[in-house]
């Protein structure tokens, strides 16, 4: 979706600004947003892109004003109510429904505790790849109203295949839960005058990691 | 870039708890009574990334690869697995990638799209690295962004920006600063800051003024 989360480009918010020696959490409900958006995860009601697109979803007004963990709460709403995890009308009481059963948690203290454990995004299934490094390629100009990965500042330029990633699995499927449609990874170089004209560095290059479908040979 | 500390920025956190903190409390309290959380195990997540996780699992990594010829190699080559030698491995840290700096060449790491960070080796992103100026500026002017953080360069270095778009992440390897031949490991990963793992500032032996 061509939503107010994808900024690469815009023009007009200001300067970077710097908190020194910053919190992990700036208070106490931030964490819990943390913790209970990964805890509830652990469900496996959804998946990562289907959480990031929870939170693109949010309207762009909102989105703007909203500080970073008040977009992670927002998102983990709307995914627990989407999957049926609580009900509008639970959130409303703060209680359970009446005769519902209590569950027990996915995601246990050992688990949490485990911080090492890794899951995976590439999958090991066979996919030839399309492009090889150094091949030109262009990002086609794709729009779609789901989620997708492909900056909008990105669609429609040349580029360079820089290397092959892999088979990873594809998030404009995946969030939408059509599947995870695993394909080809690649690197792709632009330059930052391709990117943005005359007025960028003719030497700066901006790398964006492309699924096979968001790229055509040029 | 403006310093936050500088500003009524952070008199907006009030002392009554915000209508949010309290809509947090409550969806707690109504996920555990319905037992669909553990709170002990949240205590554990945020306990990780406060204390456990954060910027010296990167600084001792690059303090590795600044004295150790052969672990460069391989993080450089193969990162996911060079970090894992060194124990460093878990959510958002599945499919590394380093990318060195040099004279000629200077990185720099974005997600223009969202938040995506190598939280194994750097823990959660600071704000400046989530917020829409970060993250619209990362890509068309680099080294306006860079300018802002005390970082000059030459127009004969190329700036290379990485936009974290899949789920590869990005670590910056920084320059070994001059002065800095006679320092051992510990001393070495001392001066690294998370700054200069995300490419916004270079590695100094005074470290006053970067993060």
């Amino acid at each position: 979706m061509n939503g107010v989360h994808d900024m690469g480009g815009m023009h007009g918010f200001g300067p970077v600004e710097y908190e020194r020696d910053e919190p992990v959490f700036h208070e106490p409900w931030e964490g819990r947003v943390y913790a209970l958006t990964r805890a509830m995860g652990a469900w496996r009601k959804w998946n990562i892109d289907a959480s990031r697109h929870s939170r693109e979803l949010i309207p762009p007004a909102e989105y703007l004003r909203m500080s970073y963990y008040e977009k992670w709460h927002a998102g983990l709403i709307r995914l627990l109510i989407e999957h049926g995890l609580v009900t509008q009308a639970e959130l409303d009481s703060g209680k359970p429904a009446g005769g519902s059963r209590k569950a027990t948690p996915a995601l246990s203290i050992e688990q949490a505790a485990a911080f090492t454990a890794r899951s995976s995004f590439s999958r090991d299934v066979p996919a030839t790849p399309r492009f090889a490094a150094g091949q030109r390629v262009r990002a086609r100009n794709l729009h779609p109203t789901g989620h997708i990965r492909l900056p909008r500042y990105a669609r429609g330029k040349l580029g360079t295949v820089d290397r092959d990633h892999g088979v990873f699995v594809f998030p404009d499927t995946n969030a939408h839960f059509q599947g995870e449609n695993p394909q080809r990874l690649y690197s792709v170089r632009f330059a930052a005058r391709e990117l943005w004209g005359e007025q960028a560095s003719p030497r700066d290059t901006v790398y964006i990691d492309m699924w096979n479908d968001y790229l055509e040979p040029a | 870039m403006a310093d936050a500390s500088d500003s009524d920025h952070e008199h907006e956190h009030l002392a009554v708890p915000s209508d949010l903190a309290l809509r947090v409390k409550a969806l707690e309290s109504l996920l555990v009574e319905k037992g669909l959380v553990d709170q002990a195990a949240l205590d554990v997540l945020i306990d990780t990334y406060e204390h456990k996780v954060g910027p010296r699992n990167g600084a001792r990594v690059v303090a590795r690869a600044w004295v150790d010829r052969e672990f460069k190699k391989r993080l450089l080559a193969d990162a996911s697995a060079a970090l894992e030698e060194l124990g460093y491995s878990g959510a958002q840290g599945e499919h590394m990638l380093v990318v060195e700096n040099t004279p000629r060449i200077h990185n720099l790491v974005v997600c223009t799209l969202c938040s995506c960070y190598p939280w194994p080796v750097l823990g959660l992103p600071p704000v400046w690295y989530k917020s829409a100026p970060y993250r619209s500026r990362a890509v068309i002017d680099p080294r306006g962004v860079l300018r802002e953080f005390g970082t000059e360069l030459t127009e004969d270095v190329e700036v290379r920006v990485w936009d974290s778009t899949a789920e590869l992440r990005y670590l910056v390897l920084p320059e070994r600063p001059a002065g800095s031949e006679n320092m051992n490991e510990e001393e070495l990963s001392a001066l690294v800051t998370r700054d200069a793992m995300v490419g916004v500032r270079k590695v100094t032996i005074d470290k006053a003024g970067g993060r």
